[in-house]
């Protein structure tokens, strides 16, 4: 399944691009997509396990961007 | 961004003064450098100590950083401060200009609904689109945007639907029509039962495809990303390597010499201005599509659109109006009026799009007490009695059954023979209409180097055939079904080029299965259509076929300067590094590099946004 998210605090288009890189490596996310310039992202994750894989998403970005929160449309 | 800017100007102030003044004690001028570096640089250090605990070397933070504070360490001074002074300039124009199309899109897309006047109990009631329900009534008044779709039931008015199709003719609206959200009531006060919630409707599912319509990147995106993932560590790696190696090896050379240009390399390793660049006209360039009132769902499609070589047509809908229309009356011994008469009446009870076009071109009461009889017989046609005269009104075959002498027409559509008490009276053509852009259209494409343009149609041999002849299509594939579509589409697929693209453009119903397997779904009039907006990947708000070439030209526009900006900013950047790997190229040359680079590859970027409204 699908699950939108509004991306805020994004410095750069290529910190937006390493981050993509980071949350597609976690497990049970199928595909992650950031648009720097939208300040959205795609996640497309595992069904079953959504606030799990939520909750795993803002620990990468809390490593990799800390100034970056994210909020699901 | 304001207190970022004036941080800039005031260390550029003390740089400056630094600089062109000699204190007659070098300390108090680099005082006055150190001075400005914080001023201008803190931001950047405090943040590469936060990244660098977390193991990103390769941070642009941390390598300007590294960059100003190793040239501090040799001594230079002003380059210390020039390269965290431009780079900000450089990071300043950039967010500049996102911002700036950030809000160019966001107010192309000002077409979201604050509220609706909705009707409860006798009084109306300002409320929240969201809220109102459908079947209720809504008071839209003058220069109020239409909150939600539904249908006129009071009142006319004209609606500027510019902000949705990009049409700058109002559109004129009576009682009985429908009506989209995100239009402008121009003058009149109209009653509208909803007939959508705010959810389903127009405006909604617009905003949400264009909010989104980034999400899918395209191949030169990907491509640069990638770009900058191998670029920086290799740039960095090769700096390592430049200040430690040469002078071990090289007889004679001085350590600071190849710092130097070691901290020249880290100048031009940040990649961020490349990577920018490129979603940049991309998102431009789908901004400047919607104003056009073509939706792009993606990156990629728009990217795609560059390459188009074969574009399949549907017939009905798409290139003709779909609307069937009485084209020519050729009356025998009575009059035309009178022809049109005795077919409409003969056609009176049937809802064959043909006898309403019939109809439509009669356009006067029906006296259904003069229609004694009237009986259809599948296939061809109808027999009747209208007044006191037996009629037959029918195709070739109705009037060779009835044994009938007629001249047959070779006039291409619909004909419908008429004959009064067994006989002949003359004939009815009725077709289906070209729509006006058509042809230009065609004739456009091929000018845009499109090769091979295909026309497929569930309708007749000679019809659809005479259509493709006129609009000067290259192939015309008739009397398909729904099925026989498909199959074209995919042996038209196989023959093209490996890089060139097919696009498939429909109307959206019964589309669906061909929009999908197509590279590029186009679907027309968009407005109204919940499937086409779901099936195509790229969106006609009106039913002009010429907005094809205005979306071919926009996409030829956008990856031109896509490809300017990656070969310029690469170029520019290898050329730098190899004249400081030299010792040619100083840091100064290094920063203005990189920072002119981004600034440059930007403002090309931001021309995409301007577009012509035109063919």
């Amino acid at each position: 399944m699908k699950s939108k998210f509004k991306v805020k605090g994004l410095d750069c288009a290529n910190c937006a691009a390493e981050l993509e890189r980071a949350i597609q490596k976690l497990e049970g996310v199928v595909s992650a997509n950031i648009s720097f310039m939208t300040e959205r992202m795609e996640l497309e994750h595992d069904e079953t396990k959504k606030e799990e894989i939520i909750q795993k998403v803002k620990k990468v970005i809390k490593k990799e961007e800390p100034d970056v929160t994210i909020e699901e449309v | 961004m304001k207190k970022k800017g004036i941080k800039i100007i005031i260390a550029f102030i003390l740089f400056l003064l630094a600089l062109v003044i000699n204190f007659n004690n070098e300390w108090i001028n680099n005082v006055i450098y150190i001075i400005a570096y914080i001023i201008v640089g803190f931001e950047i250090v405090k943040k590469a100590v936060r990244n660098i605990t977390r193991g990103k070397v390769f941070d642009e933070n941390f390598l300007m950083t590294i960059a100003t504070l190793g040239a501090f360490g040799i001594g230079e001074f002003p380059e210390a401060v020039a390269v965290m002074l431009f780079y900000q300039v450089g990071e300043l124009f950039q967010s500049y200009a996102v911002d700036k199309s950030r809000k160019s899109i966001s107010n192309l897309m000002d077409i979201r609904p604050d509220f609706a006047n909705v009707e409860r109990n006798g009084k109306v009631e300002k409320v929240d689109p969201d809220d109102v329900k459908i079947g209720e009534i809504i008071v839209v008044k003058p220069g109020e945007k239409i909150p939600l779709d539904g249908k006129v039931i009071e009142g006319r008015t004209s609606l500027d639907t510019k902000a949705l199709t990009g049409e700058s003719l109002p559109r004129e609206v009576i009682e009985g029509e429908d009506v989209l959200s995100g239009c402008i009531n121009l003058n009149g006060v109209i009653k509208v039962k909803v007939t959508k919630e705010y959810g389903e409707s127009t405006v909604s599912k617009i905003l949400d495809l264009v909010e989104n319509a980034s999400s899918k990147k395209s191949k030169s995106e990907n491509f640069i990303t990638k770009f900058a993932q191998y670029y920086t560590p290799i740039v960095v790696i090769i700096a390592v390597i430049l200040a430690i190696i040469p002078p071990l090896v090289i007889e004679g050379a001085v350590f600071s010499d190849w710092i130097y240009r070691a901290l020249s390399f880290l100048v031009v390793s940040c990649p961020c201005a490349l990577v920018i660049s490129i979603p940049l006209s991309f998102f431009g360039g789908i901004g400047g599509a919607s104003k056009m009132g073509i939706l792009v769902k993606g990156s990629n499609y728009l990217e795609a659109l560059s390459n188009t070589e074969t574009i399949v047509f549907d017939k009905t809908g798409t290139l003709t109006e779909g609307v069937f229309e009485v084209q020519k009356i050729k009356a025998k011994d009575i009059s035309e009026e009178e022809l049109l008469k005795i077919a409409a009446y003969a056609e009176n009870y049937s809802n064959h799009p043909i006898s309403i076009s019939l109809k439509n071109a009669y356009n006067k009461d029906i006296n259904e007490d003069e229609i004694k009889k009237s009986e259809e017989i599948a296939g061809m046609g109808i027999v009747a009695r209208i007044g006191e005269q037996d009629v037959l009104v029918g195709n070739e075959k109705l009037m060779k059954e009835k044994g009938i002498q007629f001249e047959k027409s070779s006039d291409v559509g619909t004909i419908l023979y008429v004959a009064i008490e067994n006989k002949y009276v003359g004939y009815i053509l009725i077709s289906d209409k070209i729509k006006k852009d058509s042809k230009k259209a065609i004739l456009e494409l091929k000018k845009n180097h499109i090769k091979q343009t295909v026309m497929l149609t569930g309708d007749k041999k000679d019809v659809g055939e005479n259509v493709a002849k006129e609009l000067g299509l290259d192939k015309a594939y008739t009397e398909l079904l729904p099925d026989g579509k498909v199959e074209k589409v995919e042996s038209l697929l196989k023959e093209k080029s490996q890089k060139g693209k097919l696009a498939f453009v429909g109307d959206g119903i019964n589309d669906a299965p061909v929009l999908a397997l197509a590279d590029i779904g186009i679907a027309m009039g968009g407005l109204g259509s919940d499937a086409a907006i779901e099936a195509a990947d790229v969106v006609l708000m009106t039913d002009e076929p010429s907005k094809i070439v205005n979306a071919i030209q926009l996409s030829k526009k956008t990856m031109r300067i896509v490809k300017e900006n990656i070969i310029f900013a690469i170029s520019v950047k290898v050329a730098i590094l190899i004249l400081s790997a030299l010792g040619i190229a100083t840091m100064w040359a290094a920063v203005f590099a990189d920072v002119g680079v981004s600034v440059i590859a930007i403002i090309n970027a931001l021309r995409v946004l301007r577009v012509k409204n035109s063919i």
